[in-house]
């Protein structure tokens, strides 16, 4: 669809949020904003705070590691590390000179999905990130070269290394990703990507990803703090309104199917003391129907001292040092994982065993209403909690508009955890943790005995 | 050019909303080349500190923010890993972490059960020179959450059973820390520069020996020595009514009787050795983690702004020189920086990296040329840089109950004037290049360095031995010479 030649204007008028928020107690205030789009298809996000005399800048682009090529992994990070290099008019070093001779913060993310690039800094500063992050949109290539992309090759294999080669059990992730999805699904490597392909990232490719994806019309810019609304909007028209529309975009809306037909026990060796099970289903992808309801699963099954595995391996029969769960969503996919880490001298096997027996506890006998409810209550009190700075609120609200098309929907996420019930929780625990899995277990170098391998028996 | 902008910037407020040819004009005279001239930054006015003390001598410090239904309590105990008792290493840690496990009046799963139940977050920390117990509550919840963090402060009772659970803990974290080489390295640095005589000197969550050694009377000796009103603060902020607050505190606390404090003695770290390098092994690691440093300063010292100041361009921010240098530069790591960790005595100073192995030798030359480079007068364009991203980030360092409340931490514990925040940014102001240079040659000493580096022996150690930076000499993980 072709947007026509003029501003889109979507103002949204909410109410005094902070009355509204007082009198309900603990209930998730709206985040009051205003939407519009210019004319070259960038999407603008504004939401006036002057609470604090400061400014979050957040622009999500709308790519992330899993529209990346075969042969290219990390290539989505690699290309967000390379964005900070400077552009046509801001020399190599200069974007974060200024910025911080402004008082501001900055950085960047890259997940699955998306990548963002944000800024926070005393509100008179706002234009200079205004003319930073439109030239990088606008003007990235005409001065981007082999050196800039060679350096941060060299820090982003860096920072694999500090965050998963010499980390222990580091390598754990992507070793369930490859054997969760098929190699065509998005999702089936990891944002960081492998040593190879950050090898092979070429200067090309970093001209051809940003063509395909660096366009006003694939972005999303946010600003949320102290501003004035009119003065702001001109700003941003002068800024980002030359920057030429790019062509459409087309991305993945399906992924393959991902089928496990038996569960798949894996084995990885690693400099570590004590092994570590990850038991890894496939779920669903963020917003599905059993979304929430998984997450609450999580928070009951593992995130709690009185959460069913904690109490049972860590509290009651210590023979476990530590068990977590998460039900991880994207845009696309999703996964519900939980790990186990023995305590030294305590078999996988038995442990296995212990983690079973829960599971299926919950599976048939479903749980207490006390349970629910700490999960529901934990929460309620994180939404709140997310909207105490300006950049998470700036956050939430791009989140929103990308996942689900509507930056308004703090609340509505909210009130889906609000409605879980006891039966729905069950009712996944049933579904998905009734799948086939992928089981993995790091295990000390030299001792593949100790994996764990769906055969029973003590080791 | 910048006056031209600002003139287009007035003229087009209004149209530029509604049509996309006076936008498109706007944007025909937008000079890109040089950087928009900013307006002067916003004044600071940080949020007022509301200060009571209780008859039993407990401090609070309030301050009001109103902008969520939130606030923040951190009960500040003035006692920390510093007062452990001597063999007795990881008490103040673990007499914290006990806290949250049993009252007189709770189970610990009872404790977790409210907290979860009540969507607040309980939580107890240790530090050197402190113990805490923090609350994060909704304040639709404050009467409940306030009772549950009184009695958790109040009234802990140190099962037994309990105690020995967190000690098999941490007994196995002790064990996983082998794991990590950026831990190992933590934990040998200060064993090294301090020895294992001065209380800095030992990992505050204690040793395999000290923790197997404690019992609960330990932890309950420390509770009953340290714990008191008078050697705390109550640290508030969100949103409440400082009077009201006042009431409810007086009503929780407000029987907790008082007592003498011990006074600590520190003793004088060992003086520091020619500039080694303690190398420990940690066969096959990727990277080596670096930790270069010796005892720096305490918190009170006069130096505090030229020693900020002077750090944030060695190592302090992004832009600094052992970031440009050995990340930004050369692609050594993932990121390089440094800190003066300023205590009650002479902390820490510490110039750290993880860096990858087969560059090891190369970057101990960059972290050694940076640390003789600071020393040379600054170039004012780079000071002038650090100054203002030490002044200008100071509003956003107050935008949240949790930022303000850990904020409020150090003027409550080292004593700082109530309007220490407000007079920040003139005294980082009053730093000169000459002040730098001063502290820089003062406190940053080239041929007395503690370099430690937890690496891949095999692959580095002819490396580091050909930098003649210093002798080599091999360390066990503990940071103690190999036996």
């Amino acid at each position: 669809m072709r947007i026509k030649p003029v501003l889109v204007a979507i103002s949204y008028l909410i109410g005094a949020i902070l009355a509204a928020s007082l009198a309900e107690g603990q209930a998730t205030p709206r985040i009051q904003f205003e939407k519009y789009t210019l004319p070259n298809g960038l999407e603008v996000i504004l939401h006036e705070d002057h609470s604090t005399p400061i400014v979050a800048v957040d622009t999500w682009y709308h790519v992330g590691s899993g529209d990346e090529q075969v042969g290219r992994t990390g290539f989505a990070h690699l290309f967000e590390h390379i964005m900070f290099m400077g552009s046509q008019h801001v020399p190599v070093g200069a974007f974060d000179q200024m910025l911080e001779a402004a008082g501001a913060n900055n950085n960047g993310s890259t997940t699955e999905d998306r990548t963002n690039y944000y800024e926070t800094l005393p509100s008179n500063a706002l234009p200079l990130a205004l003319w930073l992050d439109s030239d990088r949109m606008g003007y990235l290539l005409p001065t981007m070269d082999l050196a800039k992309v060679n350096l941060q090759r060299d820090v982003v294999k860096n920072e694999r290394r500090q965050s998963v080669d010499n980390v222990p059990y580091g390598k754990a992730d992507e070793t369930i990703l490859a054997a969760l999805y098929p190699k065509s699904h998005p999702y089936s490597w990891p944002v960081i990507g492998s040593m190879t392909d950050l090898s092979a990232a070429s200067l090309a490719d970093v001209q051809n990803f940003f063509h395909t994806y660096y366009a006003p019309n694939n972005a999303t810019l946010t600003i949320a703090g102290d501003f004035d609304p009119a003065t702001v909007k001109k700003l941003v028209a002068q800024y980002f309104g030359d920057i030429p529309r790019g062509p459409a975009i087309q991305r993945r809306t399906t992924v393959p199917a991902v089928v496990i037909p038996r569960d798949t026990f894996l084995v990885l060796e690693d400099r570590v003391q004590l092994p570590r099970v990850f038991y890894t289903w496939h779920s669903v992808k963020d917003f599905a129907k059993d979304d929430a309801a998984l997450d609450v699963l999580a928070q009951i099954i593992a995130n709690d001292k009185n959460s069913r595995l904690y109490k049972k391996l860590v509290y009651d029969l210590q023979v476990a040092q530590n068990v977590s769960a998460f039900q991880d969503g994207g845009r696309l996919d999703g996964k519900f994982q939980i790990d186990v880490t023995p305590k030294p001298g305590q078999s996988v096997v038995h442990i296995d065993s212990l983690v079973q027996a829960e599971i299926a506890d919950v599976i048939n006998h479903g749980i207490a209403p006390r349970e629910l409810q700490r999960a529901q209550n934990s929460y309620k009190a994180s939404f709140l909690n997310r909207l105490a700075s300006v950049l998470g609120k700036a956050d939430r609200l791009n989140y929103y508009n990308y996942i689900v098309g509507n930056p308004d929907f703090v609340q509505q996420d909210a009130a889906r955890y609000e409605r879980v019930t006891a039966a729905d929780v069950q009712r996944v625990a049933k579904t998905y943790l009734g799948r086939p899995k992928i089981v993995l277990t790091v295990v000390p170098e030299g001792k593949k005995e100790m994996m764990l391998t769906g055969r029973g028996g003590d080791r | 050019m910048k006056t031209c902008r600002a003139a287009r910037v007035i003229g087009t407020v209004i149209i530029a909303l509604m049509s996309t040819r006076s936008v498109v004009i706007a944007q025909g005279t937008l000079d890109r080349s040089k950087p928009p001239e900013l307006g002067p930054p916003p004044r600071v006015s940080l949020p007022p500190i509301i200060t009571r003390v209780l008859p039993n001598g407990l401090k609070l410090m309030i301050v009001e923010q109103h902008e969520l239904p939130l606030a923040d309590f951190v009960l500040l105990v003035g006692s920390g890993s510093t007062a452990d008792p001597a063999g007795k290493a990881g008490v103040a840690n673990l007499t914290a972490a006990m806290l949250r496990e049993g009252t007189t009046t709770r189970k610990s799963l009872d404790i977790a059960d409210q907290a979860a139940f009540l969507g607040v977050s309980l939580a107890p920390t240790s530090s050197w020179e402190s113990s805490s117990l923090s609350l994060h509550t909704p304040t639709a919840q404050l009467d409940s959450a306030l009772a549950l963090f009184a009695d958790v402060a109040l009234h802990p009772s140190f099962p037994a059973n309990e105690f020995e659970r967190l000690r098999k803990n941490r007994l196995t974290d002790l064990l996983q820390i082998r794991d990590q080489g950026p831990q190992i390295a933590n934990i040998a640095f200060p064993a090294i520069i301090y020895g294992t005589a001065h209380p800095y000197g030992l990992a505050s969550i204690g040793t395999e020996t000290s923790v197997k050694s404690l019992s609960t009377s330990d932890l309950q000796s420390y509770y009953e020595t340290n714990f008191k009103p008078n050697n705390s603060t109550l640290i508030i902020v969100g949103d409440v009514n400082p009077d009201q607050i006042e009431q409810k505190i007086t009503a929780r606390f407000g029987s907790w009787q008082r007592g003498t404090i011990p006074q600590l003695t520190y003793g004088e770290p060992p003086k520091s050795a020619a500039t080694t390098i303690y190398l420990i092994d940690k066969p096959g690691a990727p990277q080596s983690s670096f930790r270069i440093g010796s005892v720096g300063v305490p918190r009170s010292t006069q130096d505090y702004f030229a020693l900020t100041v002077m750090n944030t361009i060695l190592g302090g921010s992004f832009t600094s020189r052992l970031n440009q240098n050995l990340r930004e530069t050369r692609g050594y790591t993932y990121g390089a920086g440094s800190r003066f960790d300023m205590r009650r005595a002479a902390g820490p100073f510490m110039a750290s990296a993880e860096i990858v192995a087969a560059k090891t030798d190369s970057a101990l030359l960059e972290f050694m040329k940076e640390l003789n480079g600071i020393r040379q007068t600054v170039p004012p364009e780079e000071l002038s840089r650090a100054k203002r991203y030490l002044q200008l980030q100071l509003p956003g360092n107050f935008e949240t109950t949790q930022q303000i409340a850990a904020a409020l931490v150090p003027v409550a514990l080292y004593g700082l004037p109530l309007d220490y925040y407000n007079n920040y940014v003139q005294s980082i102001e009053g730093v000169t290049e000459a002040d730098v240079a001063r502290v820089a040659q003062q406190y940053i000493n080239p041929a007395g360095l503690a370099i430690v580096i937890v690496g891949d022996r095999k692959s580095i150690e002819a490396g580091l031995k050909s930098t003649n930076i210093g002798p080599v000499e091999i360390r066990a993980m503990s940071g103690q010479p190999v036996q």
